[in-house]
């Protein structure tokens, strides 16, 4: 199958041998820390660690190459538009005004601005690989089963890795729709209007979501019938045990985020480093 | 022996809400404790809905009146809820892919452990256990695309024996699955049963695969009255099966077409058990000698050659692989082969839903390289298995109409041709309705219709016949008949190997990407080795004709489907 997304492959590497829920946990203490601290020199070395992490858990371009493509077009969308609509902000939280461009009116380059884009171009850029370790080394039913280990209700948990258990089977059933439709006539290509090509979706829509509702009365028949929802809890069949490894995850990434605060709170004195004064 | 019922039906009506007449009238039926239980009846006749409220589904998902009282195990149905049930009944689904909930084999089995908050040190434990019961405990980390129909089957098996249940209950387990599995499947359900002594409901319309192996007592439902409730030796020897539409064994309609009188004491049940005493092997053998022969078809030019046709969709393994052949005008021709054979792969890249990477499609001598999806629709039509997958209209008419108005077809000229067409599929008085009011098999009409409405020469089903009983089954391919009279070649890819045999002369039989086959279907359906490796099964005349000491098999075989057709041409004029 083609385009998939999320494409979990299983491989032994130190990463994919840590559990779901300790998986879980440390992206979200590195998403947190980076996400509080504006150091750039905190937030550069998280970028390298999260790379190196990427290349420890074996990772090949090819598989990511289409989330990468989307992820640079964000971030440079957001850096233009963050200059467009706050061109004075970094100059505003460092208090300083160091002039390197003119442009017209209000939109002048500062060093200031330019240090706080990258910045924040950085921010980003150290969370996305360690999204990207999180969601390919993890099995779908250990996502879910993390997921619920954290606190979200197992139904909603639930709901999750089905989606994913079942996405490749809609797929299926889009294309072949999709294939069968067009036998009868249908346009798909670009050279049909807009509200053709929306009518014409519909009729692929139409049936992929009878069909799939038909699926949906099916397998939650079936879950019934096998128990589900019987209880307020309920274990996972995929949960692994937590080893010393999961822990030294969780105290190297919970350090991580104490010297995110304590930088911070001690050394700066405010969430931004200033390099101006 | 059979002091203990542990289901007990007692003047059990019920009704569901949403429909105007009860489904189930004054039910009185008790299962015994290690019974094995067929439910015999036809699409519509209560007999899922029988399952359902055994199982606990109703009134759980399905909400309704219910008069009388149901019993299992001793305890009131009403009054438990559909968990506590599920203790005492386990249900395979007839659909294993849905039933399929867990991303590998041991996680689907574990399922019910899991909602239990069984511990995951002890739930490993059980998974291994019961999955080495059904044979699947090398398998655990196979995900269910990697799997066959069995070993799905096995799979769904474990999943519900996880939990010790004292019954098990089988909805229409024989569904999907291609003649081998099915075969195996009845076989793995016999196994249990002997292994473990549980209780065991199978519901199904095809009796003759159920009773490959022995079943306790058959129990018939017609509109939702239980009309027969006896072995099958009783069962078969009487007029009940004719009477409801439900297919008899083949094997018992030759022996009717010989002459035989078929008695209870011939134990006709189970092609095993059957004992034939001189005077009916005398009659076969009499009756096989006198079947008139159909005379010499003239050959007609071929409408569609396919040469050397290769195919992947990976680019490592061949999903089509070389393959040719030549379809005459006006056949009737069916393609067979067990899943992931090739057959949806040949049908879509004839209808150039997909490029081949090698050969060529000839329709006459025009190669249809250059033309189009659409432009290929006018020549051959695909009807998909799911009529749910075709209809996007909620109006009849319109979704006849939708190929002509998608062609830019003038308002006018579509009225007339969706009016003929409808007309040929039977469809005429409903012709206003809404799609939703019709029943699924004559939705399928409908697509078939939506299809027939481009004019197509050639037109392609997809299992046309899956889940239909006998009545319906019959219905259809009556009526795909009729328009192969009316010159429009029909190729269907199928399981159903009654099909084969007495509708399609030619079959085609393929296996991992090849063809391995294209010949009669008397051939096919009596050819071990072919039939091994296709995952197809002997029909049960190849056994009877072995039991009569009759040598040449396949002319038997070919001998009951002249006499058939001959006997169905008949009855039409």
């Amino acid at each position: 199958m083609k385009n998939k997304l999320f494409s979990y492959n299983f491989l032994d590497t130190p990463i994919h041998r840590l559990s779901g829920l300790t998986k879980l946990i440390c992206f979200l203490l590195l998403t947190f820390s980076v996400m509080y601290s504006y150091d750039i020199r905190f937030i550069l070395f998280v970028t390298v660690f999260s790379v190196i992490l990427l290349k420890v858990s074996k990772i090949r371009f090819s598989q990511i190459r289409l989330m990468v493509i989307y992820v640079i077009i964000f971030i440079a969308v957001n850096f233009v538009l963050t200059f467009l609509f706050a061109p004075e902000y970094g100059v505003e939280i460092y208090g300083t005004r160091h002039e390197l461009v003119r442009i017209f009116g209000r939109y002048n380059v500062t060093l200031e601005q330019l240090f706080y884009q990258i910045t924040k171009v950085f921010k980003y850029a150290s969370v996305i690989p360690l999204g990207i370790i999180f969601l390919l080394t993890t099995n779908p039913s250990e996502f879910a089963a993390s997921l619920n280990g954290v606190g979200v209700p197992y139904r909603v948990a639930y709901a999750v890795s089905l989606t994913l258990r079942y996405f490749p089977e809609i797929q299926r059933d889009y294309r072949n729709i999709s294939q069968a439709q067009q036998a009868r006539g249908l346009e798909m290509s670009r050279k049909a209007k807009f509200l053709t090509r929306f009518r014409n979706a519909l009729l692929i829509l139409v049936p992929l979501i009878f069909s799939t509702l038909e699926r949906v009365e099916y397998i939650s028949n079936a879950m019934d019938l096998r128990g589900f929802g019987k209880l307020k809890k309920r274990t996972w069949y995929s949960r692994r045990k937590m080893t010393a490894g999961d822990y030294i995850a969780i105290i190297i990434s919970a350090a991580i985020f104490a010297v995110s605060v304590l930088v911070s709170v001690f050394a700066n004195k405010s969430r931004f480093f200033n390099p101006f004064v | 022996m059979k002091e203990k019922p542990v289901i007990e039906f007692t003047d059990f009506t019920f009704q569901y809400f949403t429909q105007a007449e009860p489904t189930l009238y004054n039910i009185n039926l008790k299962i015994y404790q290690g019974e094995k239980i067929l439910i015999v009846g036809p699409s519509g006749s209560g007999k899922s809905t029988l399952g359902h409220c055994i199982n606990g589904l109703i009134p759980f998902a399905y909400k309704g009146e219910i008069k009388g009282s149901l019993k299992i195990n001793g305890l009131v149905a009403a009054e438990q809820n559909i968990f506590k049930l599920s203790k005492i009944v386990g249900t395979v689904l007839q659909d294993s892919d849905c039933q399929f909930v867990g991303l590998t084999v041991g996680e689907d089995i574990a399922f019910a452990l899991e909602n239990d908050n069984v511990p995951v040190e002890e739930m490993h434990e059980i998974v291994r256990r019961v999955a080495g019961m059904v044979g699947m405990e090398k398998f655990l980390d196979s995900s269910p695309y990697e799997l066959s129909g069995g070993q799905k089957q096995r799979t769904s098996l474990a999943g519900v024996m996880v939990d010790d249940v004292d019954i098990l209950l089988f909805d229409e387990p024989l569904a999907n699955l291609d003649p081998a599995t099915g075969k195996t499947a009845i076989e793995i359900i016999d196994d249990i049963h002997k292994k473990t002594g549980k209780t065991i409901i199978i519901i199904e319309h095809r009796l003759e695969d159920v009773l490959h192996r022995d079943v306790d007592r058959v129990i018939v439902i017609n509109e939702g009255r239980i009309i027969a409730d006896m072995p099958p030796d009783e069962l078969v020897s009487s007029a009940v099966l004719s009477e409801t539409g439900i297919r008899e064994p083949l094997y018992v309609t030759a022996l009717k077409y010989a002459g035989v009188t078929i008695r209870s004491d011939m134990l006709p049940g189970r092609l095993d058990t059957l004992k034939m005493d001189d005077t009916v092997t005398e009659s076969l053998h009499h009756w096989f000698r006198t079947v008139e022969k159909p005379s010499g078809k003239e050959s007609k030019p071929a409408v569609l050659t396919v040469e050397n046709l290769t195919f992947s969709y990976d680019g490592r393994r061949n999903a089509l692989d070389n393959v040719s052949f030549r379809i005459h005008e006006g056949e009737m021709i069916s393609i067979v082969g067990k899943n992931g054979a090739g057959k949806s792969t040949l049908s879509k890249v004839l209808c150039g839903f997909e490029e081949p990477e090698l050969g060529s499609i000839y329709y006459y001598s025009e190669d249809l390289k250059s033309r189009s999806i659409k432009e290929r629709a006018e020549i051959i039509g695909l009807v998909m298995q799911n009529p749910n997958q075709m209809i996007s209209k909620t109006m009849i008419y319109d979704e006849v109409a939708l190929g002509l108005r998608l062609r830019n077809i003038p308002e006018e000229e579509i009225r007339p041709r969706v009016e003929k067409v409808l007309e040929i599929c039977g469809l005429s008085p409903f012709i206003d309705w809404p799609v939703s009011a019709l029943s699924y098999g004559q939705k399928k009409r409908v697509t078939i219709a939506s299809i027939l409405v481009l004019e197509p020469r050639i037109i392609i089903l997809d299992e046309p016949t899956a889940g239909q009983d006998y009545y319906h089954y019959t219905e259809i391919m009556r009526f795909l008949e009729k328009i192969n009279r009316m010159g429009v070649t029909v190729i269907m890819i199928t399981h159903d190997m009654h099909l084969m045999l007495e509708y399609t002369p030619r079959a085609i039989v393929m296996s991992e990407g090849k063809i391995l086959a294209d010949t009669s279907a008397s051939v096919v359906l009596t050819d071990p080795e072919l039939i091994r490796e296709a995952n197809l099964k002997e029909t049960s005349l190849y056994y009877l004709a072995e039991k009569a000491n009759i040598s040449d098999k396949t002319a038997f075989v070919q001998s009951f489907i002249d006499y058939e057709r001959k006997i169905r041409k008949s009855n039409e004029k």
